[in-house]
């Protein structure tokens, strides 16, 4: 069984829902990056998404990009984020799912990448622009290591879509809460409890859903129709609010976020 | 051998649909209701008509004889593009991609823009049928184009500056994009190159292959017999794409001009077959991109803001490996130069990217024997260009 299996199995048994923050790996430094990470491992995150800088982030927002930039300007790589990940799992046993564009992967190699991330310590791979028909060469390279390969689903994906990603699913399923790039709303939409509902229909998997989530409210709202909420923009933007006191800022954003995480261990 | 991409949309390895999930549907639907109107006669006749009555096809193959005299070798043909309604081959695809828009129910219409060509042509389709336009441009495009960003207001068009990295065409396709992950239900997407995630690439050539249809009839009128050599420049790759693929199967040597900026240093050029330019995937698309050694994307530049950019249509990328095409490249100087030439020789003032074309032309001509022929697409007239040249030919006195 491997981390991420592992943990939603020990969310299930205790009748609990995950919370997925995520981070841009090399914002505002690697450093900063690692003790945000060991933070939010701390605070009870169940799956530690890692963004990998991207030069043309076409699937994200205004606040992502930005982030993505900054790390760029730091001169992060791919290798680096390896790096940070195994750093981070020298420290703790949380799942982590390296969150990207193809290229960079594509450019590494695929099976070059797969090696290293599993010797990092990496559980698993979330690719923003790459779907399913695309998938199988990259897909088998992270079985063979024993990665998961994080299927994405959207409200727009047809059943008969649904219905083929969720035969090659591992770990867990993303399901993006609203058609638009990654960034904060106001509430989130009814079309993402319809799309979870479509999607149960296909998987036995545990669904996070994501993009736009951003307050206590909207993951309380999640966690009534999915199994973990994913929170972006919003850790994003306080690493970029208090560059030099990333680590506190976020610690504070996300004990405000959720009760549970003041006193550890409790139910919701 | 009709170079039909596979149903992925695949040349050779080159192509297939590199997208966010959400634009999978909307994608399909495309796809879809293009190979419906494809073959259909009534939405070919309708093409037809706005093509020859609005935009004025078909367009002359023009001998260029003084140009010809003066570099003493091939008789040089220029298809002139640059006779369109809008001043550019840019029309072809947004005539034909504003049709399928209508007929799948679309009201409002994005597009990206990088010399502002494809960004005026489509602010007239649009104005043409009434439907809401946004144009996203790069910022450094808008500077270097300003009248073409005066000319899409002036069609009612909405021109949405794009300031993040490099603020050129690449950056505007990002917003296109991001704009149409959030507004699938509503809107269209006008890409204007032979480029992005499947059909784009086929449909955009489809479109401009009228180019190459053309200039095939038409030089077989004036000379009996088909060219020796055919030359276009090559930014996303349309007008080259459009005039190569009705020859493809013939015995003519056919060269794509990459911009070769002011070096061969990674940054200084954007010649994605050169140095620099290895197999990777942006915007949708697997092609040849510009990158560096960890996959992120570089600078490009050149003095053209249409051929300014760091990856190249998929079908080019697979005639490039099966060695069907040539790729070369004229840098700025002497595409500045060939501005100059044709203008003088011929009174015609050819737009930057074509100058490229124009450039190398003059470079191989001479090396040709007198009896042979080539034809040089002029993608587009260069009254756009103007001012910038001015204001370089200050700088260098």
């Amino acid at each position: 069984m491997n981390r991420i299996e592992r943990q939603f199995k020990l969310l299930r048994e205790g009748r609990r829902k995950g919370f997925i923050p995520f981070v841009t790996a090399g914002d505002p430094d690697l450093a900063s990056s690692l003790e945000v990470c060991l933070k939010l491992a701390d605070l009870g995150a169940d799956v530690i998404e890692l963004g990998v800088p991207f030069s043309d982030p076409m699937a994200d927002g205004p606040t992502i990009q930005r982030s993505s930039q900054r790390a760029l300007e730091n001169g992060v790589t791919l290798p680096d984020v390896l790096h940070l990940a195994a750093d981070f799992r020298r420290r703790s046993e949380v799942p982590v799912v390296l969150f990207s564009y193809f290229n960079p992967i594509m450019r590494m190699g695929c099976d070059r990448f797969a090696k290293s991330a599993r010797d990092a310590g990496v559980d698993g791979l979330l690719l923003t622009d790459v779907i399913d028909s695309e998938a199988a060469a990259i897909s088998r390279k992270l079985a063979q290591n024993d990665l998961d390969l994080i299927s994405l689903v959207a409200p727009t994906s047809t059943n008969e879509r649904l219905s083929a990603i969720a035969k090659n699913a591992r770990g867990f399923v993303y399901a993006v809460s609203r058609a638009g790039v990654t960034g904060t709303q106001g509430r989130v939409s009814d079309e993402a409890k319809k799309l979870v509902v479509r999607m149960r229909e296909f998987t036995e998997l545990p669904i996070a859903v994501g993009f736009g989530i951003s307050t206590a409210e909207q993951i309380r709202d999640v966690w009534r129709f999915a199994d973990a909420a994913v929170v972006g923009s919003a850790i994003v933007s306080q690493i970029e609010r208090h560059p030099n006191e990333a680590v506190d800022a976020v610690g504070q954003f996300v004990r405000g976020l959720l009760p549970r995480f003041a006193n550890q261990g409790a139910e919701t | 051998m009709n170079h039909e991409p596979n149903e992925q949309g695949y040349w050779g390895e080159y192509g297939g649909r590199f997208v966010p999930e959400t634009l999978v549907a909307p994608l399909d639907e495309l796809t879809t209701a293009y190979f419906s109107y494809r073959d259909d006669p009534a939405f070919q006749a309708e093409l037809s008509d706005l093509l020859k009555n609005y935009s004025g096809r078909p367009t002359p193959l023009y001998f260029a004889r003084r140009l010809t005299e003066s570099l003493g070798g091939a008789r040089i043909y220029l298809k002139r593009e640059d006779l369109n309604h809008t001043g550019a081959h840019k029309i072809n695809n947004c005539l034909g991609q504003i049709l399928l828009a209508r007929r799948m129910g679309k009201k409002r219409i994005i597009a990206e823009t990088g010399a502002g060509q494809h960004g005026v042509a489509t602010a007239t389709v649009c104005a043409l049928f009434g439907l809401e336009c946004v144009v996203y441009m790069g910022t450094e495009d808008m500077r270097r184009q300003e009248l073409n960003v005066f000319r899409m207001r002036l069609l009612g068009a909405e021109v949405r500056g794009v300031d993040s990295g490099s603020r050129t065409l690449k950056d505007a396709i990002n917003e296109a994009l991001r704009d149409w992950v959030t507004n699938v239900d509503t809107t269209y997407y006008l890409l204007g190159s032979a480029l992005g995630p499947h059909p784009y690439p086929l449909m955009v050539r489809d479109f401009q292959s009228v180019i190459g249809r053309e200039a095939r009839e038409q030089i077989i009128e004036h000379e009996g017999r088909l060219p020796d050599t055919l030359v276009a420049c090559v930014g996303g790759g349309s007008n080259s794409i459009g005039l190569f693929h009705p020859f493809l199967n013939d015995e003519v040597r056919m060269i794509g001009v990459e911009a070769g900026g002011r070096g061969k240093e990674v940054g200084d050029h954007a010649a994605r077959f050169m140095n620099g330019g290895s197999t990777g995937v942006l915007q949708g698309t697997r092609s040849y991109i510009l990158q560096d050694e960890h996959g992120q994307i570089v600078a490009t530049h050149s003095v053209s803001a249409g051929l300014d950019y760091a990856s190249i249509g998929p079908e080019h990328a697979d005639l490039h490996d099966t060695n069907r095409v040539e790729y070369v490249s004229s840098d700025d100087v002497e595409a500045l130069a060939a501005f100059k030439l044709l203008s003088e020789t011929e009174g015609i003032i050819p737009a930057l990217e074509s100058s490229h074309a124009v450039a190398y032309a003059a470079r191989i001509a001479p090396e040709m024997t007198r009896d042979s022929i080539m034809i040089v697409n002029l993608s587009g007239r260069g009254d756009k260009d103007v001012n910038q040249v001015q204001g370089l030919s200050k700088m260098h006195g």
